[in-house]
């Protein structure tokens, strides 16, 4: 770890060293990004932690203003990588709003596999990581090969890995490929067994366990005042997710278990997503059987490139549309809006307010990343040593980039 | 209780001065003035026919050239009730009292407004900038800021620097 720098020794009148500041980070493999830990010491004990944030910061919400409403699907991309179809879907559900447009049926259970076929990426994740933090090292091995699974789904859907941007405002780019559907479901019935290799490799690791039970215990109570969101506050106890009390899309037609857990600690928040990979499964298989057929995106030549693209070949109107839409965007009413989505990480929410032109006059993203990585600072958890802190970042999964924006 | 209900039950049990914001349609808005926000956040979470336990958000908003330029936007939730309740501030002189007595969520929000928009927070206990550097000159989110920032050694490709007085 020649990363860990110690910045500044204090000394006591007695010249014994009692107070060390030191840097953990930002190029430290386990901060899971650039991410900056100032953390002052009292030999290994934690007195106090102070994260150092932005040193990702792209200024998305900045760039957004003077970008058009379709332009911005890949900014969103590009908040938390590893599920972007989930930030995509977020903003098309904010703008479609503002809009008073709703996407197609069959458009939007696309969108809601692909959203939870994310938020299984994004989980898998943090459930090899974390026990790599803490010193597991296979299980990463073992949940990164299912996770190229996801993505080539992700790529046969999108032909694209990572950055999808396959929402649109109104639907999504196109239908699904032949044999999509197929292929998802014999990853469903994979992976089913998968989960229950890495409960079998980790839940009897004693090495694991020792360094995430009882560590980091956050109550509910801090936990609400702390503003977190997602298996971060579902695993200290506290019944809420947005899927089940704002449905948005076809999430009401779903069956699905909210899993909350009661201690709050670092093992909780880990199994809480072992178990919402389970609930994200049971809902893509209930998708692709009710999912009917139909267009994918609206039939509104202001706002979508004509589905039928000979149109523009035989139509003057539609060309015309075609130009404007293409050069200029489309014009979004006046009026503000805050959709929030349940997000892998917690309540992603997009605030827009829009000044009746192309772009928006404010773009916010509520990114549940940096909510959370709050936690770190708040002397609300037992987290008392130094290992503890790795294993608590770990525990809060945040994701650098959406963090810093 | 019904959401009309509610803005009307606010209103009832809150002493100071409070409008709703009928022009916003997609949820309940309450215009707050600075000097009611943090009476009326306390009310909000407390009285427990409202329980907003759950703040989502602050953004911080530039109306440049208008004037007052500022207006903070929160965003309320609360988790036993499902509801959400949206207040905005509008800032006479960039000042804005710290809620983070209320919930302490609020304490990194408010440095990214302070960050970014250059609102004062007072009573807040640690109002650092949050992603520019400390030495940063400028408040970047700010509409009169350009969108590739000023010339200088690092940033070659900026805006020329005004002549006078800088972003800030």
């Amino acid at each position: 770890m020649t990363e860990v720098t110690v910045v500044q020794e204090t000394h006591d009148n007695s010249g014994f060293n009692r107070e060390v500041l030191m840097n953990l980070g930002p190029q430290h493999p386990s901060t899971h990004g650039v991410l900056r830990l100032l953390l002052q010491m009292d030999g290994e004990i934690i007195e106090r932690v102070d994260p150092h944030i932005g040193l990702l910061h792209r200024g998305t919400e900045k760039l957004a203003e003077h970008f058009t409403y379709t332009q911005i699907f890949p900014l969103t991309d590009r908040l938390d990588y590893l599920c972007p179809p989930s930030n995509n879907l977020g903003f098309a559900l904010a703008v479609e709003k503002l809009l008073g447009i709703e996407a197609p049926v069959r458009a939007q259970y696309i969108r809601v596999i692909m959203a939870e076929l994310s938020r299984i990426s994004g989980h898998l994740l943090i459930t090899g990581a974390l026990p790599m933090d803490v010193g597991a090292m296979t299980s990463l091995l073992y949940t990164m090969r299912e996770r190229e699974m996801v993505m080539d789904l992700l790529e046969m859907i999108s032909g694209v890995r990572m950055h999808t941007s396959f929402c649109r405002v109104g639907g999504v780019r196109e239908d699904l490929p032949p044999g999509c559907t197929e292929r998802i479901i014999e990853f469903c019935d994979i992976f089913t067994n998968r989960i229950a290799d890495y409960e079998k490799l980790l839940l009897h690791n004693r090495i694991f366990l020792a360094r995430v039970e009882n560590i980091g215990n956050i109550s509910a109570r801090h936990a609400v005042a702390l503003g977190l969101s997602g298996p971060n506050l579902r695993a200290s106890g506290v019944d809420w997710d947005i899927r089940r009390d704002a449905p948005y899309e076809i999430y009401d037609r779903l069956e699905f278990e909210v899993i909350t857990r009661k201690d709050g600690d670092c093992f909780d928040r880990w199994k809480c997503r072992v178990d919402e990979m389970r609930q994200s499964l049971r809902m893509i298989r209930q998708c692709v059987e009710q999912m009917p057929e139909g267009p994918v995106i609206v039939d509104d030549p202001k706002i979508a490139f004509p589905v039928d693209k000979d149109k523009l070949a035989h139509s003057m109107e539609t060309h015309i549309h075609h130009f404007e839409l293409a050069a200029f965007g489309f014009k979004v009413p006046a009026g503000e809006v805050y959709q929030a989505i349940e997000a892998p990480k917690g309540e992603l929410g997009y605030y827009i307010i829009s000044d009746g032109s192309e772009k928006p006059f404010r773009f916010k993203v509520r990114a549940p990343s940096f909510v959370n990585l709050q936690a770190l600072c708040e002397h609300t958890t037992n987290m008392k040593y130094l290992a503890d802190v790795i294993a608590m970042l770990g525990s809060l999964d945040p994701v650098m980039a959406e963090v810093d924006k | 209780m019904g959401n009309a209900d509610i803005l009307a039950h606010i209103c009832a049990h809150f002493p100071g001065d409070l409008r709703v914001d009928d022009a916003v349609t997609d949820e309940d808005c309450l215009l707050v003035a600075p000097e009611d926000l943090v009476a009326l956040c306390l009310l909000l979470r407390d009285d427990p026919a409202l329980k907003f336990d759950f703040m989502s958000d602050i953004c911080g908003v530039d109306f440049w050239p208008e004037t007052p330029r500022f207006q903070l936007v929160y965003q309320l939730y609360s988790i036993p009730f499902k509801r959400r309740l949206r207040l905005k501030c509008r800032l006479e002189n960039a000042t804005a009292p710290s809620i983070t007595q209320v919930w302490t969520t609020a304490n990194w929000h408010e440095r990214e407004a302070w960050d970014m928009y250059g609102i004062d927070f007072t009573g807040h206990p640690d109002l650092r900038r949050i992603y520019m550097w400390e030495e940063f000159d400028g408040f970047p989110m700010r509409r009169d800021f350009p969108l590739r920032g000023y010339k200088d050694e690092m940033n070659p490709f900026g805006d020329e620097p005004k002549p006078k007085g800088g972003a800030a």
